[in-house]
């Protein structure tokens, strides 16, 4: 999937004309995709989730600015940017939870498969199962670690018998590489586990319910290296079955999980494309600043 | 130094940090002392008072926790209880029993003579002393025709003489006891036959003219229905209100105007609560006067404004990372409220309940508004019977001149600041065991 040299040119006039002449304001609209403003090929062969000309205001604050994208499916994908920059709030538009904000208001046009998310037909309640949500604290509900991972199958109706629930639960944490260390203390306050189970218990929560994409907020931000390497050798595994995206601080954690890269700034989506091409060949300035360090 | 200069300063001064701070540390340091001690008296000058305010309290009321009974010996007398002899059960219920204490009272002083003499011995038991008796013969009728030396109710003036509360020196006639009554009273206690007994009575009996007989247990069983009403009613209403306002209802002007008028509700003089209790729910619903039911409505009306506020800033400090975890696993909103918002907060608005619930229990004013404040001997049994409430019985008593009265009025405000205490222990036990902090 890598970028063909006409893109790439076109890309690169693009990236030129930006860093030029200032930039046209997105206006609410938006739907000529050709002449998109984005570097690189947002677009996949086979994408499980496809954004266009999606607009996010808080109010009167234009905090995402026509975003087109692809996310393949099975991939890893990682939002880097600076504080501010609309990675996070993008992110929650893929399972509505701007809903939660009453300022907040979403435009254009997200699709899962093949159905609109913003569409009426669609209940937030169905779409939050097909897309888990890994946040950036850690945030196991006050019960017990069983309890957490059941939630999920209980609320939706996946199991009818407790043996099923057993098997479900025992199955999730499994796959989030957590069942050895809390075997023996499923009835234990899933609060006192540390941060970094903590996660990988969030992390079991969310594919307890099978969903079909996880978004994971910068899940990394509040656990120490061995438990950062701990997740990310989950992400890499879960992968196989599931769609990931990331929102993250560490350019490392991006380039080391995930396969490709899209760079934020100020609500505009300015680079997306393979990681190691992003990180080793940035082709706007911006991503280029941000990648070196020169702001971030 | 450090003058200040109308030209650009060319130099930062030379003097060290040191110095300059050392200079200033002295002030500081003295300006932190004075605080400690504005602190330290202002607690002991608040302590000072509660501590009075127990002590006077509790020495004036814990001599009514007391009470003195007479040694009579009585003969229940066939021919006075049961004439007929078929221990008919009306006959033996009716018969004269304030006759057999009064020979009782005959037998203790046989010497006694005259009307207004004998009336005055015969006043040294209560009137209670007779049904005390036709108890007795009721419980057990094998006694009718035995002897038995049973311990009578004194009357309230000889129990505040035998408690000291009556100066000998004033004279006979601005004293309630009389010299005769005075010296068959020592004569009594040399012989050992008065007793102070714990006061049952209190604890037992609704309220009463004489005071040896009064009780509050009409007014605890009054407060315990009006407030059974107002938490039935308020608990349910205000949880549900706060739940609405703070997660389901859109922030807009409506639910500000709403927010507003809440906090506003809080601050109404609890009196106003009682005049709309008066005009709407016995005036026109037409509810019973004096009745449980209208003062758990109107406390009701006061208490939820309390619990509503309570119940949201409960809510507001479950932290939002909870409602998210719940949202993003695809729980519905009342699916996120009931299963994980609603049972952290739970703690803090019992708590807030509970706090607003003990304030409803020491409320008077607006119950005075709707005819609680009658004089009722009968013990409430429901909550349409005519009742009064702890506060206000402590109202009406602190109005009575006998001394007895003045004891019981310190011992009600005893019984309803342990409840209060109570109460507000229960808040803070919910508050420490059960409310999380993240």
């Amino acid at each position: 999937m890598s970028t063909t040299a006409i893109e790439t040119k076109v890309a690169l006039d693009q990236a030129l004309d930006l860093n030029t002449a200032p930039r046209k304001q997105s206006s609410v609209e938006v739907t000529d995709y050709d002449n998109r403003q984005t570097v690189g090929k947002i677009t996949v062969d086979n994408p499980k989730m496809t954004c266009r000309g999606v607009n996010v205001y808080y109010g009167e604050k234009h905090a995402i600015k026509n975003v087109g994208l692809d996310i393949g499916a099975n991939e890893v994908i990682a939002f880097i940017g600076p504080s501010g920059c609309g990675k996070s709030t993008f992110l929650r538009c893929l399972n509505r939870m701007n809903d939660t904000i009453p300022i907040c208001r979403v435009t254009g046009q997200l699709r899962l498969d093949h159905d609109d998310i913003y569409d009426k037909s669609i209940d937030v309640v169905q779409l939050r199962a097909r897309v888990g949500m890994v946040f950036q604290k850690p945030n196991p509900f006050p019960k017990s670690i069983y309890e957490n991972v059941a939630y999920g199958p209980r609320i939706h109706g996946m199991v009818n018998t407790k043996a099923e629930l057993d098997d479900l639960v025992r199955e999730s944490l499994e796959r989030a590489g957590l069942i050895k260390e809390v075997e023996k203390r499923m009835d234990e306050p899933g609060t006192s586990l540390s941060g970094g189970q903590q996660q990988r218990l969030c992390i079991a929560r969310a594919i307890a319910v099978n969903p079909e994409v996880i978004l994971m907020d910068e899940p990394c931000s509040a656990l120490d290296p061995i438990a950062t390497a701990k997740i990310e050798e989950l992400i890499d595994e879960l992968r196989e079955n599931y769609t990931i995206i990331i929102v993250t601080h560490s350019m490392q954690q991006a380039a080391r999980v995930s396969q490709r890269t899209a760079y934020f700034h100020l609500g505009d989506l300015i680079e997306v494309g393979e990681t190691d091409q992003i990180f080793t060949n940035p082709k706007h300035k911006l991503t280029e600043d941000y990648i070196t360090g020169r702001f971030g | 130094m450090n003058k200040p200069t109308a030209s650009p300063p060319t130099k930062i001064p030379s003097r060290d940090i040191k110095t300059i701070v050392n200079a200033g540390l002295a002030r500081r340091h003295a300006a932190e002392r004075r605080f400690r001690w504005y602190g330290l008296i202002a607690i002991t000058l608040g302590l000072t008072f509660v501590v009075l305010m127990f002590a006077n309290i509790i020495g004036k009321g814990y001599p009514a926790f007391w009470q003195t009974y007479i040694q009579v010996p009585v003969t229940f007398d066939a021919a006075v209880i049961d004439p007929q002899g078929n221990r008919d059960p009306q006959a033996i219920e009716t018969a004269d029993y304030a006759a057999l204490v009064r020979a009782g009272m005959r037998q203790l002083f046989p010497n006694v003579q005259g009307r207004l003499e004998l009336r005055a011995l015969y006043g040294l038991v209560s009137s209670d002393a007779a049904h005390e008796l036709q108890d007795r013969v009721l419980q057990n009728p094998a006694l009718i025709g035995a002897s038995q030396e049973v311990w009578l109710l004194a009357s309230a003036s000889v129990d505040t003489l035998v408690k000291g509360n009556i100066d000998r020196a004033l004279d006979e006639s601005e004293r309630p006891i009389k010299d005769n009554q005075l010296e068959w009273v020592d004569k009594l206690q040399a012989a050992g036959k008065i007793e102070k007994q714990f006061n049952t009575i209190l604890f037992t009996s609704g309220d009463s003219r004489e005071p040896e007989q009064a009780g509050i247990r009409g007014a605890l069983m009054g407060s315990f229905f009006t407030l059974l009403v107002t938490f039935l009613l308020s608990f349910p209403i205000g949880v549900a209100t706060a739940v609405y306002l703070e997660e389901f209802a859109p922030k807009n002007r409506w639910t500000d105007l709403i927010e507003v008028n809440i906090n506003n509700l809080a601050a109404v003089p609890s009196i106003v609560f009682g005049l709309l209790g008066l005009a709407v729910f016995i005036n026109f619903f037409g509810l019973p006067r004096s009745a449980p039911l209208v003062g758990g409505l109107v406390l009701s009306l006061m208490t939820l404004p309390v619990i509503i506020i309570a119940g949201r800033a409960a809510l507001t400090s479950v932290p939002p990372s909870i409602r998210e975890a719940a949202l993003g696993m695809g729980a519905s909103k009342l699916q996120m409220v009931g299963h994980h918002v609603l049972p952290l907060a739970m703690p803090g608005m019992l708590t807030g309940s509970i706090i607003g619930m003990a304030r409803a229990l020491g409320e008077s004013a607006p119950l005075l508004m709707i005819g609680m404040v009658a004089f009722i001997v009968d013990v409430p049994k429901g909550f349409m019977d005519p009742s009064t409430v702890l506060p206000v019985q402590i109202y009406l008593w602190s109005d009575l001149p006998e001394r007895a009265f003045v004891e019981r009025t310190s011992a009600a405000i005893m019984v309803l600041l342990a409840f209060m205490i109570l109460m507000n222990g229960l808040a803070i036990l919910l508050r420490k065991r059960f409310e999380r902090r993240w």
